[in-house]
């Protein structure tokens, strides 16, 4: 970094002669956010620029801290459960997905066919809305204002209006039960599901016909905020992002958890880490979520919904602990349980993709120009709910 | 694009790990903490002496993937103890219990989740326990091992209290600088007033001072 110059007239001239630091331009401190609107939400970068360069970048976290975790150790077990709905509040049905897969691993509970399927079914629907609206923010971000975000949210509007069919809320679905759901699929529901699943292949198309060869979006995201595997790996990133830096891991072929060894479904991978690879990632990230729609949808059973050893008056797990994970859209949801016997976690902790998806933020944006933070950022899909819990 | 199934081979159990980190480094100290738990996911325990050298053994030997770190609160339990001891009295034996207080000082701890990208294993749970929780509260930092622990470390020491030795940038993550307690402790009292935040201006801070508990 150059150094402080003084500019006291006396030595003014000595400086202009002498000095070369002067024609490398000072470094300026912008500090993005909290209130920007390329954030997401409350988020803050002070960022270190040299001209338009990122020469250091600090995110600044906890506006939206409320400490969740804390108020979870203070409930039941299952007074959570719509709690969970607020922490990623784009994607609640797989929030509800992995907090009650951690308790039931906790507590050895089963959970019936019919109901693992209506769990996939939101799931994907889930995934297909988050990446859907991501693209649109991630465009908008870039200047293309409001219309690809709207055509997104049309889309999203779609699988809303299913997800509200069947929970009753747009968004804070609270639909999980610890073995099982909370209610069964509404008349209809199934065929309004495949109406949905068949028309969305034809979006996504003219989606990708606007954007995936768009001269300005190429122009923008191609090389730009590159992560290598390894540090994507040693940095524990997940999700989207993990798998665009080329690293083969999706949960649901890892763990195969619930149901998802019965679909057949490819884990797109990324060449370069780099902000197109994760936006086309997304893309065939959704086509693959709809083939396991389509077989699902196909083929789920009629039966009960939850297990009927499920207690949800005083349901206290014999003491252990326990960490459950999900692929849910963001990245790997975790949830670590400790139980002391009693009706109320010992330990509740909640390991949020987003936040920690953020930990390679600086490396992404060094050398980077300004402009490009934005997108790098938009590329990561965060939700601050989720990153400061 | 997709490799297919994962790598077939035995799954060392959890003794088998403690094993080998006990033959290969130095120094080491690892016991086994067992999880009654149905997912029966035991875990090391491991000292802050060999924290930082099993932790580098465990990542050479493909645990690269840190998943989540985190801290747990175990405050000073009173246990009652009674003991039952038998004595001559007035030329009879009588049976007398004597009860007294035991304190079984607490700690705090942090417990990290490792899995194996290539391998498809895991998890492999670890933890480092500090000496009490007031003074002795310092542990190896595992971000120099795994790049992950960056953030989730600091929000242990945020909301914890455990100082990590060797990490990079040890601040506060979710509360502000000037916030002086530890809110995750079980023994934390939360402030009776929530508009009544005090904040770094000084008028606001002699206001704040003595005004309700859980607040300096």
């Amino acid at each position: 970094m150059p150094e402080v110059i003084s500019t006291a007239p006396a030595d003014a001239l000595e400086i202009v002669e002498h000095s070369p630091a002067r024609l490398e331009g000072d470094i300026l401190e912008v500090s993005m956010g909290p209130q920007h609107p390329s954030t997401h939400g409350v988020f803050r970068m002070n960022v270190a620029l040299d001209g338009e360069t990122v020469v250091k970048l600090k995110p600044v976290f906890g506006y939206l801290h409320r400490n969740h975790e804390k108020i979870a150790e203070g409930a039941s077990y299952l007074a959570s459960m719509p709690y969970t709905d607020r922490l990623d509040y784009f994607c609640s049905l797989t929030n509800n997905w992995a907090y009650a897969l951690a308790v039931e691993e906790l507590a050895g509970l089963e959970v019936p066919e019919r109901a693992e399927y209506i769990r996939v079914i939101t799931a994907e629907l889930t995934r297909l809305m988050n990446h859907t609206c991501l693209i649109g923010f991630l465009v908008q971000d870039m200047g293309a204002t409001g219309t690809p975000l709207m055509y997104a949210f049309r889309e999203r509007e779609k699988i809303l209006d299913l997800i509200e069919e069947l929970t009753g809320a747009r968004m804070m679905g609270n639909y999980m039960r610890f073995g099982g759901c909370r209610c069964d699929l509404p008349a209809g529901w199934i065929e309004g599901a495949k109406q949905v699943v068949a028309d969305f292949p034809k979006f996504l198309d003219e989606y990708e016909n606007l954007l995936s060869s768009n001269e300005i979006l190429m122009a923008r995201t191609q090389g730009v905020g590159v992560l290598s595997g390894e540090l994507a790996i040693d940095a524990a990133i997940s999700g989207p992002m993990l798998r665009a830096s080329g690293v083969n891991y999706d949960l649901r072929k890892v763990d195969k958890y619930g149901i998802y060894d019965r679909f057949d479904f490819r884990v797109p991978l990324g060449d370069h880490g780099d902000v197109y690879d994760r936006y086309m990632l997304r893309i065939l990230e959704m086509r693959e979520s709809l083939k396991i729609l389509n077989k699902a949808l196909d083929e789920i059973p009629e039966g009960p919904i939850t297990d009927a050893k499920a207690k949800i008056r005083g349901f206290k797990p014999k003491p252990g602990e326990c960490y459950g994970r999900i692929e849910a859209p963001k990245g790997e949801l975790g949830f670590y349980l400790i139980s002391d016997g009693t009706p109320k976690p010992y330990r509740y902790r909640v390991r949020p993709p987003s936040l920690i998806n953020l930990t390679v933020l600086e490396d992404m944006c060094l050398g980077q120009k300004i402009a490009d933070v934005v997108i790098i950022l938009g590329s990561v899909d965060i939700v601050l709910g989720e990153v400061d819990r | 694009m997709e490799t297919g199934e994962s790598v077939s081979q035995a799954v060392d159990s959890i003794e088998d790990i403690r094993e080998k980190i006990l033959k290969d480094v130095d120094g080491a100290d690892v016991s086994v903490f067992e999880n009654a738990s149905p997912c029966a996911q035991h875990s090391l325990l491991i000292s802050r002496a060999s924290g930082l050298s099993v932790a580098n053994y465990l990542k050479r030997s493909g645990w690269d993937y840190c998943s989540n770190a985190t801290g747990v609160d175990y405050p000073d339990k009173v246990e009652v103890v009674k003991d039952k001891k038998t004595d001559v009295v007035d030329g009879e034996e009588k049976e007398i219990v004597e009860e007294h207080e035991v304190v079984h000082p607490g700690n705090l701890e942090a417990v990290y989740h490792l899995y194996a990208v290539v391998k498809r294993e895991g998890p492999l749970v670890i933890r480092m326990k500090t000496g009490n929780r007031t003074d002795d509260i310092k542990l190896p930092s595992l971000t120099p091992v795994w790049r992950s622990c960056e953030l989730q470390e600091r929000e242990i020491y945020d909301l914890y209290g455990i100082d990590f030795e060797g990490h990079p940038d040890m601040r506060r993550l979710l509360m502000w600088e000037e916030f002086t307690e530890f809110p995750m402790r079980k023994d934390y009292v939360e402030p009776d007033d929530y508009e009544f935040e005090p904040t770094p201006h000084g008028e606001v801070l002699e206001r704040a001072a003595g005004y309700g508990t859980g607040r300096s």
